[in-house]
């Protein structure tokens, strides 16, 4: 193994690190505010340098790891470095994307007070450092530990803005959805660890290999860490946090949760490919799962009328993608998938912070007619729109033909159609989204424009902090796109030649639908809401899901709580407090043998001698 | 006469003090009780000491007199102090103690 390149890898990681403790222990500098930001900038280009210098430079993997819980055979657990072509390609999605996001929330958030922005920047430097360590971890416990610690800067951030209510109760939202699937990852460590006697991924990817793994049991264990997975990377049941992290500032919705965190959970599972193997079961259940959260998530774009909230519900169904690519048993599908994605869904998210920026609302039937004054930012929406559609030449198009192919490839018919009727969604919501907000007629405007977002009449496109990082993004997208389309990158199975055409063509059906509706108006989007009516009473409320899980928590919980409550108020606590009102009865009784008389202590001493004395010589 | 005499006088002079400590109200009775059962101790100790022919108990005999006198001197002075705070000797008097 090459070790000239482990600075390269711990400058990447420790940077955004040193940075974060910087900010996190000089209180002045935090709350100078854009001196912090630009230190935080500069962190993040050191980063993403070195992060590109790495991915260069690396043929081979390159492990480094130092014990961290010494035992006497050797360390307990370790932490270090593992880089190799997923992770040091994963590094360069995480760095570039929170480089550019930390550059473009400087146009952003230029409202913000300085102490906040200090703050801000402060996080993302956290969150990057949290990030990285989680990609380049070599073993379960640093990548736990890591994992961890992206939930937290998530919480953070979500809650940005904690004087609002919503956005406080979503970070809480968040953060237990998210623990709860965590404690089934934690369980599925150390089960694995009972088994295997390891946390390194390298000796248990040895110890698989050469057949030394019991397949008894192991269900369970890659289901627990499944669990942990899909709470992260939004499965359904757990997806419901995801729509609601959009209370956070816009960048940091790209960031965390579109781009780089909600992926930790693809990213796991990619790592823990060659166990999942091993369980063919889980391996159909993650498939039908994902392919499930995916169609379910694009219906529900289709009712959103809050733009951010569309592309949560795209990322979560986009989640389900990947998902149902690794459960088809060709991770890296997903993974590439996962790292198009990130790059595409950043451009959108910032491409929507642009707009709203601009308009000062979320909501999509009040925008219309902004590709007249922000002719830039429609050009990068749509870039990112036609990669999410999966157009040919752009950056998501591969890539979800690659997740089709695979999903097809293993004959999992049901999980296909599903994905293929996503599909097909994801252009239709995605271009209603455009139609709306670009084209059309402004709805203030003929409204008379005396509302009070009365800056909607000068929208504009933003400032070069926040238009650079979105053309640079677009170009990515695109580059990527056209890099795919002329190098065919290899793949593992054998997609029918169809294929492209019918993902081509279901997406093309999605756009003309779009277009029929919301542009020239041909079906009328009242009738088309009528027809899909139960459809889309249903898809208005998130399908019940939050009612469900409040009805759960109402119906089985909050009954456990109260009985169990009951049983120690009245059984446990009667129990001590019989014997404590008995104990102070006792010494209330006993008090009276006290008297302070001299002699009647020495008349018990003398009795008491006396029966001892007898008690000696038998007569008792 | 044998020994047996001697004990049995020494027990009943011992049980004529325990009743005087346990009955008698007045702390000078009492004072004198506890001098009864400690002479009683004496003339153990000097009766087995005569009939083993040993000097042993004699002699511990003479110690346990100056440690009564002593004894005496400081239970009189505690009575005289308490006579002049409470002023009162009688034992059922004093109960700072009671539960």
């Amino acid at each position: 193994m090459d070790q000239a390149l482990v600075p390269f890898a711990l400058i990447t990681l420790l940077t955004p690190a040193a940075v974060f403790v910087v900010l996190a222990l000089v209180g002045p500098l935090r709350r100078s505010g854009r001196p912090a930001a630009l230190l935080s900038i500069a962190g993040a280009v050191t980063a993403f340098g070195s992060a590109v210098l790495l991915w260069s430079r690396l043929d081979a993997p390159v492990q480094r790891v130092w014990a961290w819980l010494p035992e006497a055979q050797g360390a307990l657990a370790s932490v270090g470095i593992l880089a190799d072509e997923q992770s040091s390609i994963m590094l360069q999605l995480v760095t570039l994307v929170s480089l550019l996001v930390q550059v473009y929330s400087l146009g952003y958030l230029s409202d913000e007070p300085a102490a906040a922005l200090g703050r801000y920047y402060a996080y993302q430097s956290l969150f990057a450092f949290s990030m990285l360590g989680l990609v380049l971890a070599p073993n379960l416990v640093q990548l736990f530990i890591c994992w961890e610690l992206v939930g937290l800067c998530s919480y953070l951030l979500i809650g940005f803005w904690y004087k609002k209510p919503s956005a406080a109760r979503a970070a809480m939202k968040a953060f237990w959805t998210t623990k709860a699937g965590d404690v089934g990852l934690l369980i599925g460590i150390v089960l694995l660890w009972r088994q295997t006697g390891t946390f390194d991924f390298g000796e248990m990817r040895a110890m698989v290999e050469g057949g030394m793994v019991g397949v008894q049991g192991l269900s369970v264990i890659t289901f627990c860490i499944y669990l942990g997975a899909a709470g992260k990377s939004a499965q359904f049941p757990l997806h419901i946090w995801l729509p609601d992290a959009m209370e956070g500032p816009t960048p940091v919705s790209a960031l965390i949760h579109a781009a780089t965190m909600v992926t930790a959970g693809v990213y796991l599972l990619t790592r823990m490919a060659f166990l999942f193997a091993l369980t063919p079961d889980i391996l159909h259940l993650v498939a039908w799962v994902g392919a499930g959260t995916a169609l379910m998530a694009a219906i529900l774009a289709c009712a959103q009328n809050d733009i951010k909230r569309v592309l949560a519900y795209s990322t979560v169904s986009q989640l389900g993608y990947m998902m149902a690519a690794i459960g088809a048993g060709f991770a890296s599908a997903g993974f590439l998938h996962l790292l198009t994605h990130g790059v595409f869904k950043a451009l959108l998210f910032l491409g929507a912070g642009a707009v709203i920026h601009a308009v000062g609302t979320n909501d999509i039937t009040r925008m219309g007619g902004l590709g007249r004054r922000m002719p830039q930012t429609m050009i990068i929406f749509l870039v990112g729109t036609l990669s999410l559609a999966g157009v040919p030449l752009f950056a998501g198009f591969l890539s979800k033909e690659e997740v089709l192919g695979a999903v097809w490839a293993s004959g999992l018919t049901g999980p296909f159609v599903m994905l293929l009727l996503g599909a097909f969604l994801t252009a239709f919501y995605m271009f209603r989204v455009v139609f709306l907000t670009f084209f059309g007629t402004s709805v203030e405007n003929a409204a008379g424009s005396a509302h009070e977002h009365g800056e909607h009449r000068g929208a504009h496109d933003p400032p070069i902090a926040m238009s650079g990082p979105l053309w640079i993004l677009a170009l990515a997208a695109m580059a990527i796109g056209i890099y795919f389309t002329i190098h065919h990158p290899e793949v593992e199975f054998v997609a029918p030649g169809w294929l492209a055409f019918t993902a081509t063509g279901v997406a093309t059906a999605g756009i003309v639908l779009a277009w029929a509706t919301y542009q020239r108006e041909l079906i009328n989007a009242e009738s088309l809401a009528r027809a899909t009516g139960p459809l889309r009473r249903a898809a208005a409320h998130g399908f019940w899901i939050d009612e469900a899980f409040l009805g759960i928590y109402r119906g089985v919980l909050m009954v456990l709580a109260t009985t169990v409550g009951w049983i120690d108020r009245y059984l446990v606590d009667g129990v001590l407090n019989v014997v404590s009102a008995w104990t102070v009865a006792g010494g209330d009784g006993l008090r009276k043998i006290q008297t302070g008389h001299v002699q009647d202590y020495v008349l018990a001493v003398a009795v008491g001698v006396t029966v001892v004395l007898l008690w000696l010589q038998g007569a008792l | 006469m044998g020994l047996h005499a001697y004990l049995a006088l020494a027990a009943v002079v011992f049980a004529i003090g325990l009743f005087g400590v346990i009955t008698r109200r007045n702390m000078v009775g009492i004072l004198l009780g506890i001098e009864l059962m400690l002479n009683a101790v004496n003339i153990n100790l000097v009766a087995f000491s005569r009939f083993n022919g040993e000097v042993t108990g004699m002699v511990l005999t003479v110690f346990a007199i100056c440690i009564t006198v002593a004894e005496v001197a400081l239970g009189l002075a505690i009575v005289i102090l308490l006579f002049r705070t409470r002023r009162t000797a009688m034992a059922d008097h004093v109960d700072w103690l009671k539960g």
